[in-house]
């Protein structure tokens, strides 16, 4: 990895969808950089355009228009497997329907990306067992996600996006469909891989949650209308509550 | 391939059992199904190939009409019927004149006949009344005692061979039949042998019979009968049957002074062509067969089509997380690919097993004989189906960009 750079660049970007003859404008022109290490919070109320943000982020879409530099390199200029290659080793993803393998024991989930990485079966076993150490499941490796509770999944997916140290782990709504309890616990284990150095970004509309990260981005219409840092380096988040 | 993309199918698989059950169990059923349906058919031809057969092999029977038949009118009186006669009988057996003819030997068929011995008393299905060839060109031969000799013939000798099924009617079993002697229609005949077991040709048991020499039956049974309705003819060889034939119509059509444009009154019946068209005829029932299972394939192939695109249109999301992940398109289609390619190998094979075991028993009246070709056809469609269907929508999905894949519900 060429540190010079910072994680992520967006320059202009925008989205369209078309459906039938109507055309949504989800992004309207959006520049925002990501350097290493930051922990950013993307808000904003539904149909700000936030989803469609964290999908070009993580290369599950692309721009209409606008220039996306990820780790320097323009995402635009990748072919098809060079994009699956980027998804697989620089970035992390963590939905907030955790999409789990159904029927897939957890460890076997989190061996996943190392297995299209071609990383051999013994070392794959071994740092999907260190990465699920790391979320704190190293009991639950063999359970089905069936088994596991809703923390305990996303912590699983956490592990999975984890296994192969990306460049960037992005989370959309992570903490949407859990409890407070396990909100909090999911946050603080996001807050601390971030003080590990791993740079975060995280959608949310729920404000204790942002309050964790770094830096919060607000998005309306698919602008953005702020930008704050908290504090160069972001607590570690206690465990709180949410209202 | 990789072994990991190998090893992520396998994985997949055993997380779907169920549905891989399925599969395979529409596979193997597939499969199995066109197996048997042929063997069916097959058995059947063999059977119907079987009895033509037991009639005898190079035989041509010459039945008499009586009269010419229709066609061309006559003059003169026509009431006079035709006989065929013991001098008509020699000239067939003439070697100079019918070089491809072995023997002719005259049947008489004595209806009606009743068998009894010490009390015990049967019908004979066959009672038929001939010379020393008969059983020979008939395939028929003696296993216990001997046969009707030529001496029998001249002698008039009064004596019998008779059918298993016969002897067991009229004899206590395991008692010596040979040298015994029984009443037909309550004349005096001595059994001087058995017909080996001959089996039923599917109409009538061949083995409820008995046969006495002609002269013999003239004496007792029939009286001196005007001519015979029947005469009974091995040619030279099967190749040799149908130059036999036109020598037997030659023969008695020029000794009956029958023009070659008349009809001619004599109808021989040739096991050569009868042979010939029971061939069509299960080549018939063959393509029928052929048909159906072709429709049976057709069904499974829909079959194993649908529980495809079901499964991997219910994996679009699943494709779309593997992708969100970092598979690339070429690993999803690798594993759909291993997965299908597994699954129709496993639901083949099993299928080909449960088509051997199902061949194995009775069908509707018919022992199965499994035909070489219907196997890889059975197994080829079914793999060409299975892949097809489980590939080309696993292509689709693979296709679509992630986040539409993740989006499907």
């Amino acid at each position: 990895m060429d540190g010079d750079h910072p994680v992520i660049e967006l320059h202009g970007v925008t989205k369209t969808y078309e459906t039938g003859n109507l055309s949504v404008r989800a992004l309207q022109g959006i520049d925002l950089m990501i350097e290493r290490g930051d922990f950013v919070a993307i808000m904003g109320a539904s149909g700000s355009g936030k989803s469609t943000l964290m999908n070009i982020l993580g290369c599950l879409d692309v721009p209409t228009t606008g220039r996306y530099l990820l780790d320097g390199i323009d995402v635009r200029t990748l072919d098809e497997s060079q994009i699956a290659r980027v998804r697989n080793r620089r970035i992390g993803f963590v939905f907030q329907s955790f999409n789990l393998i159904p029927r897939t024991s957890a460890v076997a989930n989190v061996e996943l990306p190392l297995a299209y990485a071609g990383v051999k079966r013994r070392e794959r076993r071994e740092r999907a067992n260190v990465a699920l150490e790391m979320v704190g499941l190293s009991d639950r490796a063999e359970h089905l996600p069936t088994e596991l509770s809703g923390g305990q999944q996303q912590r699983v997916a956490i592990a999975r996006a984890l296994v192969t140290s990306p460049a960037l782990i992005l989370a959309d709504e992570p903490t949407g469909n859990l409890d407070s309890v396990a909100s909090a616990d999911i946050m603080h284990l996001l807050s601390s891989l971030n003080r590990e150095g791993r740079t975060i970004g995280l959608i949310t509309h729920e404000r204790d949650v942002a309050q964790c990260a770094g830096r919060i981005v607000r998005l309306s219409d698919g602008l953005i209308v702020a930008d704050d840092r908290l504090h160069a380096s972001p607590p570690l988040a206690a465990p709180v509550a949410a209202s | 391939m990789s072994p990991d993309s190998f090893q992520i199918a396998l994985r997949g698989i055993a997380a779907n059992k169920l549905r891989s059950g399925l599969t395979v169990l529409g596979i193997l059923i597939g499969v199995a199904a066109v197996i048997v349906l042929i063997a069916v058919g097959n058995g059947s031809s063999v059977a119907i190939q079987d009895r033509i057969e037991k009639l005898g092999t190079n035989t041509l029977t010459v039945f008499n009409r009586g009269r010419s038949g229709g066609g061309a009118q006559r003059t003169g009186t026509q009431s006079q019927s035709i006989q065929i006669k013991d001098a008509d009988v020699a000239a067939l057996n003439d070697k100079t004149q019918a070089p491809d003819i072995v023997s002719a030997s005259p049947v008489i068929t004595v209806a009606n006949a009743t068998a009894t011995y010490s009390g015990a008393s049967a019908t004979v299905g066959t009672l038929d009344a001939s010379d020393a060839n008969y059983l020979d060109t008939t395939d028929r031969s003696v296993d216990v005692g001997r046969a009707i000799t030529t001496d029998d013939v001249t002698n008039h000798a009064r004596v019998i061979v008779l059918g298993r099924t016969t002897v067991s009617n009229l004899f206590a079993p395991g008692s010596n039949v040979v040298g015994e002697t029984i009443q037909i229609n309550g004349k005096s005949f001595q059994v001087v042998g058995v017909q080996a077991a001959k089996g039923t040709n599917g109409a009538q048991d061949l083995d409820d019979f008995g046969l006495i020499p002609y002269t013999a039956a003239q004496d007792t049974l029939t009286g001196k009968t005007q001519g015979y309705q029947q005469v009974v003819v091995q040619a030279k060889s099967s190749g040799a049957e149908d130059a036999a034939q036109a020598e037997i119509v030659t023969i008695l059509d020029s000794r009956h002074g029958i023009s070659a444009d008349a009809t001619s009154p004599f109808m021989v019946l040739n096991q050569g062509s009868l042979l010939q068209t029971s061939q069509d005829t299960s080549d018939t029932f063959t393509v029928l067969l052929g048909a159906v299972a072709a429709i049976s394939l057709l069904v499974g192939g829909i079959g194993v089509m649908n529980i495809m695109l079901v499964t991997v249109t219910e994996r679009t999301r699943e494709i779309g997380i593997r992708k969100a992940i970092g598979a690339p398109k070429t690993a999803i289609l690798a594993q759909f690919i291993t997965e299908a390619v597994i699954l129709t190998l496993i639901g083949g094979l099993a299928g080909i097993a449960a088509g051997f075991i199902g061949s194995q028993f009775k069908i509707v009246g018919v022992d199965p004989v499994i035909a070489g070709y219907s196997i890889p056809l059975a197994f080829g469609v079914s793999l060409a189906v299975g892949l097809f269907f489980g590939i080309y929508p696993a292509n689709r999905a693979a296709s679509l960009r992630p986040i539409d894949a993740l989006r499907h519900e």
